[in-house]
């Protein structure tokens, strides 16, 4: 049957051009929410601005040891850039509230594509992060010693497990399906993870129980990765001696491959079966 | 031809208090071009209906098939070829109209300019384009049903899928949008309606479903739905609401059953099986003992008397949350 006047076919380019262009338009969508929603460009501006000066000024000043602001600053990256993937998790649970998921479902598109979408959208966001911390970090003296493929690859490795990790959000936002518990919750589960880890104070200090979890964060792999990419590794401050601090990049290679292999399949999973209310 | 196929579609969610059978053993079979309202109260298994048809959720038993295509085994094939409206406006709030427009056209796959053209269109006929080029954020319900339901139509569907359209929009706003929907039915759309409100069927539909604890319980036009529950009714309207129960006595002496009484006791209504006559003796009688009426009259059964003769409720007085407390247990 031929449909009703005017009735326009779906489907132009093939299957892979559909998934590019369904991806990019997701994307698109969570870009424009960037801009038009105030609360999060201060977040992401104001608040790693915030850490930086907090940390290296207020720490900085006890912590009685040089180079503290160096050591320091791969550590501000990691948490923020972990913070921000806490947005995909929000996202996707406020999706759900306001019916625009079942929008998405009836629709002939890739369900990855919301995902990738919106994982891409704390990737942005976290670009944006950065950019502010290093500008920030220049001013109050953070260096990078070692080569523009350092810097190039120490601000990679922190985007990368980022957005790894915003899988993981997504996924927990799908199940939650609250904003507000998401954004709790987020709290009280990274806090800890970030902290008990290298990011600010090296392990060694840490008493036993304390220094084996930290030893195990992949928080911290990704820290002591940062470091020695940019060259911010100094002997006041030794990497632990255990197997996934001597092998940093492995450490988080493996991490990151193994959420997203875990990870991604579960969310698309996860989307083709939710329906809001 | 039949375009929409239910056949013993189940859906068991587990809450709290149990299972609850959303859906117990629904057929559908709805003609090419034809307009099916379900109606029935909130929990009645509407909306479950309608996200199983459009391949929101998986039925745990029986088949259902749009245009041919089966919803479970190719839900994306189906996904090209409907136009689904929500219960609740499922817009971007951060997009404006057009945008939120342009995204479903880009996702239906129509091509980046293709898309544009179309949403510039929608937002013309919709009259929306006050709501065009701001977020859509600040505006009003029934602004954002009409970009809901604009999204719905950006291919011009074949299928049209309609969840409770009008509810919680202000009568202007309802008739406004019947208008648009009884358009687009004139151009050969098939849609599948839902809604609670009698009057709404009537007016959309050449065909309902009526439909309580997740199955079809009567069907019919709204014509033979009516019939099925007899003739015409007889109602007068009290000066005094101390007449009520002397009135009664003289309805349900001429009627067909007994009479019943309004809430505020000031009118009474008896189903009768000839009208004019049972009408003429009642005035009479009613003239003869001094019953002052404001107003008397026949009337033919509404929906409204269908319902409560079929499931023995009535269909405003539905339990309002089940369905999402349904839907939150999952």
């Amino acid at each position: 049957m031929s449909g009703p006047a005017g009735y326009r076919p779906a489907g132009t380019g093939g299957p892979f051009r559909q998934f590019l262009s369904d991806g990019w338009v997701a994307t698109w969508r969570n870009l424009l929410k960037i801009k038009r929603v105030p609360e999060i460009l201060v977040f992401t501006i104001l608040q790693p601005i915030m850490f930086v000066l907090l940390f290296s000024q207020v720490y900085g000043g006890a912590m009685a040891v040089d180079n503290y602001t160096q050591f320091l600053m791969a550590g501000i990256f990691a948490q923020t850039v972990i913070f921000g993937s806490t947005f995909s998790g929000a996202a996707m649970a406020q999706d759900l509230k306001d019916g625009i998921i079942d929008r998405f479902r009836t629709l002939p598109m890739s369900p990855a594509a919301v995902l990738i979408g919106r994982t891409n959208g704390d990737l942005a966001i976290n670009s944006i992060s950065m950019l502010i911390m290093m500008g920030t970090g220049w001013a109050v003296g953070w260096r990078v010693t070692t080569s523009f493929w350092g810097f190039a690859g120490g601000v990679a490795v922190l985007l990368l497990f980022s957005y790894a990790f915003s899988w993981v959000m997504a996924l927990l936002g799908m199940s939650v399906r609250s904003p507000e518990v998401i954004n709790n919750a987020a709290f009280m589960i990274l806090f800890p993870l970030t902290f008990i880890s290298n990011a600010f104070v090296p392990i060694h200090t840490m008493p036993d129980v304390l220094r084996v979890i930290a030893e195990w964060n992949p928080v911290s792999a990704l820290v002591e990765s940062a470091r020695q990419l940019f060259g911010n590794t100094y002997s006041e401050f030794p990497a632990a001696a255990a197997w996934t601090l001597q092998h940093p990049f492995a450490t988080i290679f493996l991490g990151v491959a193994a959420m997203l292999v875990v990870f991604v399949p579960l969310c698309i999973r996860k989307f083709e079966s939710i329906s809001s209310r | 031809m039949t375009i929409i196929e239910a056949r013993g579609l189940k859906k068991i969610y587990k809450a709290k208090t149990g299972a609850v059978h959303a859906l117990d053993g629904l057929d559908l079979a709805i003609p090419s071009g034809t307009v099916k309202a379900l109606l029935g109260p909130n929990g009645a298994g509407k909306t479950t209906a309608v996200k199983v048809l459009t391949t929101l959720i998986r039925p745990d038993a029986g088949t259902a098939r749009i245009d041919g295509i089966d919803v479970v085994a190719d839900p994306k094939a189906v996904r090209r070829i409907i136009g689904v409206a929500g219960q609740y406006a499922a817009v971007d709030e951060n997009l404006t109209g057009f945008e939120n427009l342009e995204m479903v056209g880009r996702l239906y796959h129509l091509g980046a300019k293709a898309a544009r053209r179309r949403a510039r269109e929608l937002i013309e006929q919709f009259e929306l384009t006050e709501a065009g080029n701001r977020p859509v954020k600040g505006f009003s319900g029934g602004m954002r049903r009409r970009i809901d339901l604009a999204g719905a139509l950006v291919i011009n569907p074949k299928i049209l899928f309609l969840d409770e359209p009008t509810t919680g929009l202000d009568p202007r706003s309802r008739l406004a949008l019947w208008g648009v929907i009884k358009n687009l039915v004139a151009e050969g759309t098939t849609l599948l309606l839902t809604t609670q409100y009698l009057e709404e069927a009537d007016q959309l539909s050449d065909d309902i479903a009526v439909i309580d604890g997740g199955k079809v319980i009567a069907e019919g036009t709204a014509d033979e739905l009516k019939a099925r529950i007899g003739g015409h009714r007889v109602e007068v309207t009290l000066v005094d609401a101390g007449d009520a129960a002397r009135t009664a006595d003289v309805l349900s002496r001429h009627g067909d059953g007994e009479a019943s009484v309004s809430g505020d006791r000031r009118t009474v209504g008896v189903a009768v099986v000839d009208g004019p006559r049972a009408l003429q003796f009642v005035l009479r009688e009613l003239g003869d003992a001094g019953v002052e009426l404001h107003d008397a009259g026949m009337r033919r059964p509404t929906l409204d008397d269908v319902f409560l003769k079929l499931t023995g409720h009535r269909a405003e007085e539905g339990q309002e949350d089940q369905q999402t407390e349904m839907e939150n247990a999952r």
